[in-house]
């Protein structure tokens, strides 16, 4: 099961009102390489993965969960104050005749999330190399994200998230290795 | 929305209390709840770590002296601030105090 902790994993400030960024980073919400998508995709992948590995998709499932929340508390924090004018001139005008300020699942697009974006194949090497993939969309998009943005704030807590998109790459990477090196052991015996 | 606006204002930006004890939302809480997060944060990137070099003795005392440190930083900081967990990982005073705000996206 699991246990909810009442405070951010990383402190997420901003400095405006800024609903066109909020657009942006629902790309990390409910997009095809965001933190649900990871979370979601972890967490299920986990219970057929060998044992050698579960804790690792465990654990990087798990403090997905946490990422998601701070995508969700920028999103939260850069809208709440906006005028249905200002949402609209950002593009999320269809967003506020369905949700008003609610979030939803979706990308920046306006699409919503699909477990198509998800994969599980039953087969560990398939299953991590499409793990380290996802990873390294989502460093590249939080590296877009910056991009972005001149808000100083916003931008600190996006590049905490891009590191830990690398670390969880280079984790998932040894992960490989380990199981190469079982199923290698397994030859030699 | 009335009601998010009522907890915004209870929430945001909560200055010390007359008697100079700090709250839920404050800079003093803002702080402290910083040092619990590098603490934690290290663990994470430890737990990982471990996950996939289960042998590595040095990484190992590293997470247990922090996990020690981290029991000691929640304690003091619960104490002032209320509940982080619950489901019976944290204690409360009378009245409940889980359900009340400040909760993360409001500090
Ligand atoms: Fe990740």
């Amino acid at each position: 099961m699991w246990i909810y902790e009442k405070k951010l994993q990383y402190p997420v400030r901003v400095s405006k009102c800024d609903p066109r960024m909020a657009r942006f980073l629902l790309e990390q919400y409910g997009g095809a390489d965001g933190e649900l998508s990871a979370a979601l995709r972890y967490l299920n992948q986990r219970y057929t993965i060998p044992d050698k590995v579960v804790g690792l998709l465990n654990d990087i499932g798990t403090e997905e969960f946490a990422h998601l929340e701070m995508i969700a508390t920028m999103v939260y924090k850069l809208t709440k104050d906006a005028t249905p004018e200002q949402l609209e001139a950002a593009g999320l005008g269809p967003h506020f005749v369905n949700h008003d300020k609610a979030l939803f699942y979706e990308n920046a697009g306006g699409s919503p999330w699909t477990a198509t974006y998800i994969q599980a194949k039953g087969d560990p090497i398939a299953d991590l190399f499409e793990d380290i993939a996802a990873e390294e969309k989502a460093r590249a998009t939080y590296q877009w994200l910056i991009d972005y943005t001149d808000d100083v704030d916003i931008q600190d807590s996006l590049k905490f998230l891009r590191e830990r998109e690398i670390v969880h790459s280079m984790r998932f990477k040894e992960a490989v290795e380990i199981l190469k090196a079982e199923q290698g052991k397994k030859k030699v015996f | 929305m009335e009601e998010n606006k009522e907890a915004n204002e209870s929430a945001g930006n909560r200055e010390p209390e007359r008697d100079g004890h700090s709250v839920a939302g404050d800079a003093a809480y803002v702080a402290e709840l910083e040092q619990l997060q590098k603490v934690d944060f290290a663990l994470v990137e430890l737990t990982l770590y471990l996950d996939t070099h289960p042998n590595d003795m040095h990484a190992l005392q590293q997470f247990n002296q922090l996990a020690q440190r981290r029991a000691h930083l929640a304690h003091s900081f619960e104490i002032k601030y209320g509940p982080l967990m619950q489901f019976g990982h944290s204690y409360s005073r009378y009245p409940w105090q889980w359900y009340q705000p400040p909760w993360p996206w409001q500090v």
